[in-house]
């Protein structure tokens, strides 16, 4: 087993209300993971749990071997986790690259370092609003602050949560582009999402979430070929 | 924090305080003393307040550690100005570490609460411990350094210690730790995914905030030559709180525009009527309902319109 991450049996709850039913998934290095469902099945809680926001009541989270499921999220930003939360999140009084600078962690061994240059060359508009505050962004340019300023981080996991919500045909496209290029660099990458195509174009390997459950897994080959499960789980 | 336009005002207030020992009257010189330290007294709140986003309702306490600890070891200890002022601020920086590292664990409300609770045992202190502090008397009778007997150049010590200490709270804002503080006021949970650890971060700034407090209570002690339990007092305070409000806690310069307006009001108004504290309580009430921002709020959304305004008839 050399998993980057496993994930055993996690349980969440809000309160009285369970959000997850032991979930179980894993993310080998390199290796690009969709959680797939319609709205509110559980995909951003089971980030959050995995990113230590939300504590979960009962289960493991593994990061290289080591138990994460207490620790603040902080630590686990340090450790080399990389958390791009839903509905673009920047800090709206700060300028482009004071939202970059604030990120900013130190890399980790063996991996091309992320700092200002090569996250403006990776994300060239950014470069053109670099003191422009974030608040004044556009949505496209808003998410793509998130990732970039998720990147200053110099992650080796990346959780996207819902990158393509919201975004224009086009912006999406580029998106999904952006995303490509960062699994050629190596990233492992978790990606949450609704959009089947997007999902089936980037992924290795698929997990299906319904009320809180994983209800396939497979690769992105034999989630195409089940339209059983799509038509049951995915499709509205 | 610190615009380019906030800069230009901060440099040109200090360039006109620098003029004040030119006018070669007494009463001035003591009024742009009093607004140095009260001005660099609401600054440091304003890290708080307006940068980490915690607002402490019981500064004052720092103050009084401050100018008490100055008081203390220039006259009992008889250190020189050079020792005691830095141990002075040492020592609150000290103090701040240890009843910080407890409230920062709390937010918001409860935040508030504790600060509040610590400074009026900072106060009690002051006021029952006798041999050190002169309770409720006060600390009467500290002695200065010979140079302190002229006022100008009182005043110019103040002066030096003041623009080196706004300097100093300058770059911090502009540093990438002023940006962390805003990134957590603007959302700590944000801050907290991104690898910062948002509890240490309140606790430096909580440091920093005190350590500022206490530079501007030693100033007083030596300005006033005594230190009293008043100045720990809740409504001392309350009254810093109201200076950063006033001027507008999300801006730089915002507090000490703040500290001016309100040293100001009060000196002149207590001269016809000593019902000042509904003057301020009037005040307070306007703010909160029409300028939530501050004067300098104000400022921008005039500077806004009439730039509208300039381009409509354009």
């Amino acid at each position: 087993m050399d998993d980057l991450l496993s994930v055993n049996d996690l349980h969440v709850s809000y309160g009285l209300s369970r959000i997850l039913h032991g979930i179980s998934l894993n993310v080998r290095r390199g290796e690009l993971v969709s959680l797939v469902g319609r709205n509110g099945v559980g995909k951003s809680t089971t980030m959050r749990a995995i990113m230590g926001l939300t504590p979960p009541r009962s289960g493991s989270v593994r990061w290289k071997g080591q138990e994460i499921a207490r620790r603040k999220s902080h630590f686990n930003a340090k450790a080399g986790i990389g958390y791009v939360p839903e509905d673009r999140r920047i800090f709206s009084g700060l300028s482009v690259w004071e939202n970059l600078d604030v990120a900013r962690l130190p890399a980790h061994d063996g991996i091309a370092a992320w700092d200002e240059a090569r996250v403006f060359e990776f994300f060239p508009d950014l470069e053109r609003f670099r003191d422009r505050k974030g608040g004044l962004l556009s949505g496209g340019q808003q998410q793509m602050l998130t990732i970039a300023r998720t990147l200053m981080g110099n992650p080796e996991l990346l959780l996207l949560d819902e990158p393509s919500e919201g975004l224009a045909p086009l912006i999406v496209a580029n998106m999904r582009e952006k995303i490509q290029e960062l699994k050629a660099a190596g990233l492992s990458i978790i990606l949450a999402e609704q959009n089947l195509d997007f999902v089936l174009a980037l992924s290795d390997r698929c997990y299906v979430l319904e009320k809180g459950e994983i209800v396939f897994e497979g690769t992105a080959e034999e989630l195409r070929n089940n339209t059983e499960v799509q038509d049951r789980y995915l499709h509205i | 924090m610190a615009t380019r336009g906030q800069t230009i005002f901060l440099i040109l207030l200090f360039v006109a305080l620098a003029l004040v020992p030119l006018a070669g009257e007494r009463y001035p010189l003591e009024l742009a003393v009093q607004l140095m330290i009260f001005g660099l007294f609401a600054m440091s709140l304003n890290v708080l307040i307006g940068h980490v986003g915690s607002i402490s309702f019981g500064h004052a306490a720092f103050f009084a550690i401050g100018g008490y600890a100055c008081a203390y070891f220039q006259t009992r200890l008889g250190w020189p100005i050079f020792v005691s002022m830095p141990a002075a601020i040492g020592l609150t920086a000290v103090c701040a570490l240890i009843i910080g590292y407890f409230c920062v664990r709390l937010t918001e409300l409860y935040f508030a609460i504790l600060t509040l609770a610590f400074s009026m045992l900072v106060w009690a202190v002051a006021f029952k411990w006798t041999e050190v502090t002169g309770g409720g008397d006060g600390f009467v009778g500290i002695t200065a350094p010979d140079f302190m007997s002229n006022p100008v150049l009182f005043f110019w010590f103040t002066f030096a210690i003041v623009a080196v200490s706004v300097g100093l709270l300058w770059l911090l804002s502009n540093s990438t730790m002023g940006k962390t503080f805003i990134a957590i006021r603007e959302n700590p949970t944000r801050a907290d995914f991104l690898g910062v650890n948002v509890r240490r971060m309140r606790l430096i700034a909580f440091v920093i905030a005190g350590a500022f407090a206490g530079i501007a209570g030693a100033l007083l002690s030596f300005y006033v030559r005594g230190m009293f339990p008043e100045s720990a007092f809740w409504t001392q305070s309350g009254q810093v709180m109201i200076m950063v409000l006033l001027g507008g806690m999300h801006s730089f310069v915002g507090p000490i525009l703040g500290a001016v307006v309100i040293y100001v009001l009060e000196t002149f108004i207590s001269q016809y009527t000593q019902y000042w504290p509904i003057v301020l309580g009037t005040i307070l009430l306007l703010i909160v309902m029409f300028a939530p921002d501050g004067l300098i709020g104000m400022f921008r959304s005039i500077g806004r319109r009439m730039s509208m305004r300039g381009r409509r008839n354009a």
